[in-house]
């Protein structure tokens, strides 16, 4: 009933994980069985190991929070050489999400990843907000958006799934520009620039001063956002931002997305995951819905 | 240690002050087994402005009756919507989290500052069990900033530095005549300037020094990444690794 498909990957349900807020997935193993997930995207992973950003690294806003964490992660060949095997073997689709500062850096991501067995699909990240090189501004201008994904495409050859991010003035010509240089599928949208000063202490919250908003204050952008890109490309489309809930789930299939991240939430319930699961059966069997394919796009 | 979402019963609540106030909460069923250095992150009910859970550190664990208790200072719009819960309020914890304390040595300080006396109640207890009775030095500006005492002295000797002198030995903790040389082990937990002056006391005599910090974090439980502290590996994240930290993990400690 609720099976869906991104390119060539099956999804068992559309509920995926964001990356970046859930680990490996290892984190959240005491409170979900994480075989429930339709596919779950691991931390941003580059060709080094990187320490991110200075701490403060978050602050909560209204419906919110900013994060300038900065892509601390441990290294594409860490990765591929102990953390692939603890988790390799879970029955979802693990999804690799892939940043890096240069088109060859994440071209040899990219290309490590390609040769694990069961990671089926990368989430190429062009849209970061906290690196000072590369991260979003691969993301923000259509041309070098369309060639870093031609030079991963050249050497990747299973899912290539495109996250992008919602700093731009239109995110459909990137999405478009992304699709003609042979995207399997957009994932949309990454967090939003914020800023946030304690007034008190006369400085920003952040190290950075500036960093990424999520949570569900970013959500009307959001589905905003997939309901124009979907309307636009012809791959398939997996929309983020906000969703805690399965009525907020539900906003993203209508919108056009084929299936849903839940990022921040996960912080805040870490088995908020399984909880949108249930919720969409729950909706389907009210409904009288058999497949959820029949809402997706419907609005 | 495998941790949990479970819904608690506010069964006791008590108001020391304006700023602190303590919750003991009851499990539904059997308490799990909780580390002394330990926290739980809780949801904060009722306020839309507060949408992540708050970090607390356990105060006390009371196997027999299966409640936790909680010591809070009131510092911002998620702990004062906490201080206005009452008994018979549930609360929704995730639980046990982190890393706490290693219970060694024989010789043994224990040093809080505010709200950082909390996790030294279990801790002392922990000791007690073990046949030590450590020595509890617990400091604070005024009285009313050292909300628990008594609590301490079936477990350990208790004394007290306020820098007013309302209360015990006038001056900081670290001037206080039981801050000696005379331990194998001190633990500690309260603010970031006196748990320094700690370390650098516990690193230039040789003794061995635990810290519990308590950095701004979202998740609790590793996946946020945004709690981190510069340690000798690199940054590693409080809620995970720590709260508690040996000091010799940790840059910039004990210069």
């Amino acid at each position: 009933m609720l099976q869906t498909k991104i390119h060539n990957l099956i999804l068992k349900n559309p509920v995926m994980t964001a990356s970046g807020t859930f680990g490996y997935g290892e984190e959240f193993a005491d409170f979900i069985d994480l075989n429930r997930l339709g596919g779950i995207v691991v931390k941003g992973t580059t060709g080094e190991r990187r320490q991110g950003n200075a701490y403060p690294r978050m602050a909560e806003t209204p419906s919110g929070m900013l994060n300038a964490v900065g892509l601390q992660n441990v290294g594409v060949e860490t990765f591929c050489n102990e953390v692939y095997h603890r988790i390799k073997d879970l029955d979802t689709n693990i999804i690799v999400n892939v940043s890096g500062s240069s088109i060859e850096e994440y071209c040899k991501t990219a290309a490590m990843i390609d040769a694990l067995e069961k990671i089926p699909a990368i989430e190429l990240n062009i849209s970061c907000p906290n690196v000072k090189k590369g991260g979003m501004g691969f993301g923000t201008n259509p041309d070098m958006a369309a060639q870093v994904v031609r030079e991963v495409r050249k050497i990747y050859h299973k899912t290539l799934i495109v996250k992008l991010t919602p700093n731009v003035t239109s995110v459909v010509d990137i999405a478009k520009a992304v699709e003609d240089a042979g995207a399997d599928s957009v994932s949309l949208i990454n967090t939003l620039l914020g800023m946030a000063i304690d007034v008190e202490k006369q400085r920003p919250y952040l190290s950075t001063v500036t960093g990424g908003l999520s949570g569900p204050a970013v959500k009307p952008v959001a589905v905003r956002m997939v309901w124009q890109v979907a309307h636009a490309v012809n791959i398939p489309v997996i929309g983020l931002g906000g969703i805690a809930s399965a009525a907020d789930a539900l906003e993203f299939l209508m919108a056009g997305a084929k299936a849903i991240q839940v990022g921040t939430a996960n912080f805040i319930d870490p088995a908020i995951t399984v909880k949108i699961i249930d919720g969409l059966e729950d909706y389907c069997n009210r409904h009288g819905i058999k497949d959820i394919n029949e809402i997706i796009g419907i609005i | 240690m495998k941790k949990y979402i479970t819904d608690f019963t506010i069964v006791g609540k008590q108001v020391f002050s304006e700023t602190y106030f303590s919750l003991t909460l009851k499990h539904p069923d059997r308490l799990p087994e909780i580390a002394a250095g330990q926290f739980v992150e809780v949801e904060v009910p009722g306020n839309k402005q507060v949408m992540l859970r708050r970090p607390i550190s356990i105060h006390d664990v009371d196997v027999e009756n299966n409640t936790l208790s909680l010591l809070v200072q009131v510092v911002g719009k998620g702990t004062r919507t906490l201080s206005m819960m009452s008994v018979g309020d549930k609360l929704n914890l995730v639980y046990p989290l982190g890393h706490g304390f290693s219970i060694e040595g024989n010789k043994v300080l224990l040093v809080g500052g505010g709200a950082g006396i909390a996790p030294l109640l279990h801790l002392s207890k922990c000791f007690a069990s073990k046949g030590i009775r450590p020595t509890v030095l617990l400091g604070g500006r005024t009285e009313a900033m050292i909300p628990v005492r008594k609590e301490f002295e079936p477990y350990g000797d208790t004394f007290f530095a306020t820098e007013d002198g309302s209360l015990g030995e006038k001056g900081m903790v670290t001037q206080h005549s039981k801050f000696t040389t005379d331990y194998d082990h001190i633990y500690t937990c309260g603010p970031t300037p006196m748990m320094k002056a700690v370390a650098r006391h516990a690193m230039a005599n040789n003794i061995e020094c635990e810290v519990s910090l308590e950095n701004m974090m979202a998740c609790g439980i590793g996946a946020c990444l945004c709690c981190v502290v510069d340690s000798d590996e690199g940054h590693k994240c409080v809620c995970k690794e720590g709260p508690v930290f040996n000091i010799n993990k940790l840059k910039n400690w004990t210069k």
